[in-house]
């Protein structure tokens, strides 16, 4: 059953749910969830574009691309946002919509050559893990490796920036630089991560693990621990079904899981709603005996 | 024939998305409309599975109800202290993977595929007709009318109401207006929008259709009625320029239809600031003796 080549999807998922609960912690507290939902969808026409201009499907070249057009509509967004009276929510979903619908015309382009017919760009749509190569996989391992590091070395410093930012800059923290970092390592992500999940549920592999430990702790580094944990057990848990029944896309069943997790920490966790609810009876208890 | 069924429903799309989106971006709720527009494979699926029949009645019924459970999860979330961003995150992307695998699970072989929801076959069309009162028009025609009508009449009757719960909602809700009926009412008709759509330019493309006149015609106008005209007028030109560059380079229609929503945005803001910037120097000069 656990075939060798099963065993380096599952830990390369794992590491990949491990490096996106870390980064979707940063961007979770910097409240731009949303953002990483529309950068995740903008690598879609990067894909499409570098398999276009190269010819061939080597990953590097795929991942260079959708890291490019990903970065890209981070910074349209911004633009749209300060150059414009247009709110924050209507411009991500603008540039998410027609980054994605350029996707689409690209994709068409390329299903149409007769290279493209074989070349499962369509996988990076829902993402299929079981399909990746030792070589896929050893960009996932190299990349995710990258992302954790770097996040734990600058723990200090997106810390203030995210918690005290005026004070941050008061200490002569190079604020905009460490923002473009983020950025950088949210969009690194994402694109490590939409060969294994895909376009469309990569966002919620940034999303989910962060909210459900939000739950659970007030703390950074014990929301960070446990939101990487929740991103790694999801993404072991997923693939290890997926990878039970032939014909299963691995990003939904990873993202079902992370979403289980969740709602069972909506209900049973200290923030959470029973908790809630025996506090309120107690509280009405107290009520009636003063 | 055929290219008149395709261009007049891209046509409906365009100026339906147009109606209904000038609310959404009003209301900050774009984000939630793009929600729903996942969600509403989640309805779709299930209306399937219920009713074992692709007819386009329970489709819509399917897609109403994922609609409101989105709508209703996001604000249960958001109340229960989670931020407004993560609740919506949080929701639309499991309800999605949910209906994601439905579908692989029950509805494989059929016509269903994930595909098609997402990216929808416009050039499709005319094909799949239905006869109504002698009138023979394609199926999509007919349900884009119907929302079109849904919308405009839930407009008519409750323009003042949603004006003043979009403004100022303390106040509307203190002189008694519906504030949480109409919020769902709202959602509702976005909801509708998106099935109707989905059929013909996909459930995500339909929301660049929603956002995208939308918010290129909040930037020029100055009046609620302006901006609904100007909204419809958008959404129509992008999917009329978006067919026929779609069929100029022979690729995906709705993929194109939304391209072409993103130029206009974009010369739309830069034409503008231009203005702008000319309008200021003017001002400059004239003040500078």
């Amino acid at each position: 059953m656990l075939s060798g080549n099963l065993l380096w999807v599952l830990s390369g998922t794992m590491l990949l749910g491990i490096a996106a609960g870390i980064t979707g912690t940063f961007s979770f507290l910097q409240k731009q969830s949303l953002v990483g939902d529309a950068a995740a969808h903008a690598a879609l026409p990067g894909i499409a574009l570098a398999f276009l201009i190269t010819g061939q499907k080597e990953l590097p070249f795929l991942m260079l691309g959708a890291g490019i057009t990903s970065a890209l509509s981070v910074y349209c967004i911004q633009w749209i946002v300060s150059f414009s009276k247009m709110k924050a929510d209507a411009a991500i979903g603008l540039v998410l919509t027609v980054f994605f619908g350029v996707g689409v015309v690209f994709l068409t382009v390329v299903n149409r050559s007769p290279l493209g017919n074989q070349s499962g760009l369509n996988n990076f749509i829902f993402g299929k893990a079981a399909t990746m190569t030792k070589a896929d996989l050893m960009w996932l391992f190299i990349s995710a490796t990258i992302i954790i590091l770097v996040s734990l070395f600058l723990y200090k410093e997106w810390k203030l920036l995210i918690f005290d930012p005026v004070y941050a800059k008061g200490i002569g923290l190079p604020i905009e630089a460490l923002k473009a970092t983020l950025t950088i390592l949210i969009v690194m992500t994402i694109v490590t991560g939409i060969q294994a999940v895909g376009v469309i549920l990569m966002s919620a592999l940034l999303i989910i693990p962060a909210a459900s430990a939000k739950l659970w702790t007030k703390k950074l580094s014990t929301m960070l621990i446990l939101s990487a944990a929740i991103g790694g057990i999801a993404g072991i848990t997923g693939t290890f079904i997926s990878a039970i029944r032939t014909g299963l896309s691995t990003g939904p069943i990873i993202v079902l899981v992370a979403a289980a997790i969740f709602f069972i920490s909506y209900f049973i966790s200290p923030a959470g709603q029973i908790s809630k609810y025996r506090r309120k009876i107690q509280f009405r208890k107290q009520g009636d005996v003063g | 024939m055929i290219e008149f069924w395709v261009v007049f429903t891209g046509l409906l799309v365009g100026v339906t998305c147009g109606i209904a989106g000038v609310f959404l971006i009003l209301r900050r709720m774009s984000m939630i409309a793009d929600a729903i527009s996942h969600t509403v494979l989640f309805g779709i699926v299930m209306a399937y599975i219920i009713t074992q029949s692709l007819n386009g009645f329970w489709m819509l019924v399917g897609a109403a109800f994922a609609g409101i459970l989105t709508a209703y999860l996001v604000q249960l979330l958001h109340s229960s202290g989670i931020q407004e961003d993560a609740a919506i995150g949080v929701v639309f992307t499991s309800l999605f993977a949910a209906g994601v695998l439905l579908i692989t699970l029950f509805a494989g072989n059929v016509h269903l595929d994930v595909e098609h929801v997402l990216m929808g076959e416009i050039a499709f069309v005319p094909w799949d007709k239905w006869t109504l009162l002698g009138l023979a028009m394609p199926k999509a025609v007919w349900m884009l009318l119907l929302v079109l009508v849904i919308n405009i009449t839930f407009l008519l009757l409750f323009f003042k109401e949603m004006k003043l719960a979009t403004f100022d909602p303390v106040y509307a809700a203190s002189i008694g207006i519906p504030v949480v009926f109409l919020h769902y009412g709202f959602m509702t008709s976005i909801s509708f929008t998106t099935v109707a759509a989905f059929d013909s330019v996909g459930a995500i493309l339909v929301v660049a259709m929603l956002i995208g006149p939308a918010a290129t015609s909040y930037l020029i106008s100055k009046t609620i009625k302006q901006m609904f005209v100007y909204s419809m007028l958008f959404g129509a030109a992008a999917s009329v320029i978006g067919y026929y560059l779609a069929k100029l380079w022979d690729t995906s229609i709705a993929g194109m239809m939304a391209t072409t929503v993103g130029f206009l945005f974009i010369i739309t803001l830069i034409s503008q600031k231009i203005i702008e910037r000319r309008r200021k120097a003017l001002v400059h000069k004239l003040e500078m003796p």
